[in-house]
């Protein structure tokens, strides 16, 4: 009787690890590509490709990664408006937090800090959605977060390894790699009014900065003046 | 390895990491405020657009717009290829063989 309740038990476990290793899958191989973009920008911008592998292990974010690796590779070495403009790429993960907040708070403080290391956009995405479809299971989140980490750390390391072989990248156009990858992140965002609004307004700011303002401040004045609107606009839509 | 650069990784990861786990110290009694929540929302698409359309309309660091600009061309062709399929690979692949293209031409 011990024994079979303790079968299905680890039978329920692997079965939800597999659901997750499943479901993970598509998004897992769409990582890939930004990955090996990730090492070869490192290159390009004439980091070592330790830096470049030690970023991915550490900070693990994608759109910040390519951001760092852009100022770094423009010769922007101060580290305050490198973190600043992480910490502004990055904020959106605290609504992601929050939202998962309900959930994650139940675990053991330690389960949770080890979890939000890894809470990136796709992480969050097929979380969240596990729980609409069925309900929260931390396996299922732990799972997916590792794959997700041990890909995009693999992948980087592809890479470095794929970077070092082609002789000149810019021949190649790789560094047109960085504004085509954001290209497809930024697609799909611009589904309302409010949004194209925002990109207007993004669009126009930032080069206007880009022309007068020196280095690369232009990034985040486009981003506080654009998103403020949006929040405004937000605000004015919901008590009309 | 030089210094300033696993400084300025070490400074990424920390922020980083307090964006992911701030959210669960500061808001798992109160929830996110509403004014917070509203101007966070729009943020990915400015801070991505203020991203592209300089690298795209000022690659040399002055504004180009012209048939001389390949990343504005190559770009454009990019935009239409994501908006048309949303396929991270397909984008990057014709966004970057016109790239190639106008390079050798």
């Amino acid at each position: 009787m011990q024994l079979s309740n303790l079968l299905s038990g680890k039978n329920e476990l692997a079965e939800e690890v597999w659901i997750a290793l499943r479901e993970c899958t598509p998004v897992v191989l769409g990582v890939v590509p930004f990955g090996i973009t990730c090492g070869i920008m490192g290159l390009t911008a004439q980091m070592s490709g330790l830096e470049t592998i030690l970023m991915s292990i550490f900070v693990f974010a994608g759109a910040a990664q390519f951001i760092g690796i852009t100022m770094l590779g423009a010769g922007i070495t101060g580290w305050g408006i490198i973190i600043l403009t992480t910490l502004l790429v990055n904020l959106r993960h605290l609504i992601m937090g929050s939202s998962l907040a309900p959930y994650m708070t139940k675990l053991p403080f330690s389960l949770q800090a080890f979890l939000a290391f890894f809470l990136t956009d796709e992480a969050y995405a097929l979380t969240i959605s596990r729980i609409y479809k069925a309900k929260y299971s931390m396996l299922y989140q732990l799972t997916v977060s590792t794959t997700l980490y041990l890909v995009w750390v693999l992948a980087t390391v592809a890479g470095v390894v794929l970077g070092s072989y082609i002789s000149d990248p810019l021949t190649w156009g790789l560094d047109f790699a960085m504004p085509a990858t954001f290209l497809v992140l930024l697609i799909p965002l611009l589904v309302d009014r409010k949004s194209l609004i925002v990109f207007g307004m993004a669009a126009v700011v930032s080069v206007l900065a880009a022309i007068y303002l020196p280095g690369k401040w232009y990034i985040i004045i486009a981003c506080l003046i654009a998103s403020l609107m949006g929040g405004l606009l937000e605000g004015g839509s919901n008590h009309a | 390895m030089r210094s300033e650069a696993i400084y300025i990784i070490m400074g990424m990861a920390l922020v980083t990491y307090f964006t992911r786990i701030g959210a669960l110290v500061l808001f798992r009694f109160t929830g996110v405020p509403t004014w917070l929540n509203r101007w966070l929302k729009y943020v990915p698409v400015a801070i991505l657009t203020a991203l592209i359309v300089p690298s795209l309309l000022l690659p040399q660091g002055y504004l180009d717009i012209s048939l001389q600009n390949h990343y504005l061309i190559a770009g454009i062709a990019a935009a239409i290829v994501a908006y048309k399929s949303r396929n991270i690979i397909a984008t990057l692949g014709i966004g970057m063989s016109i790239m190639f293209i106008l390079n050798v031409l």
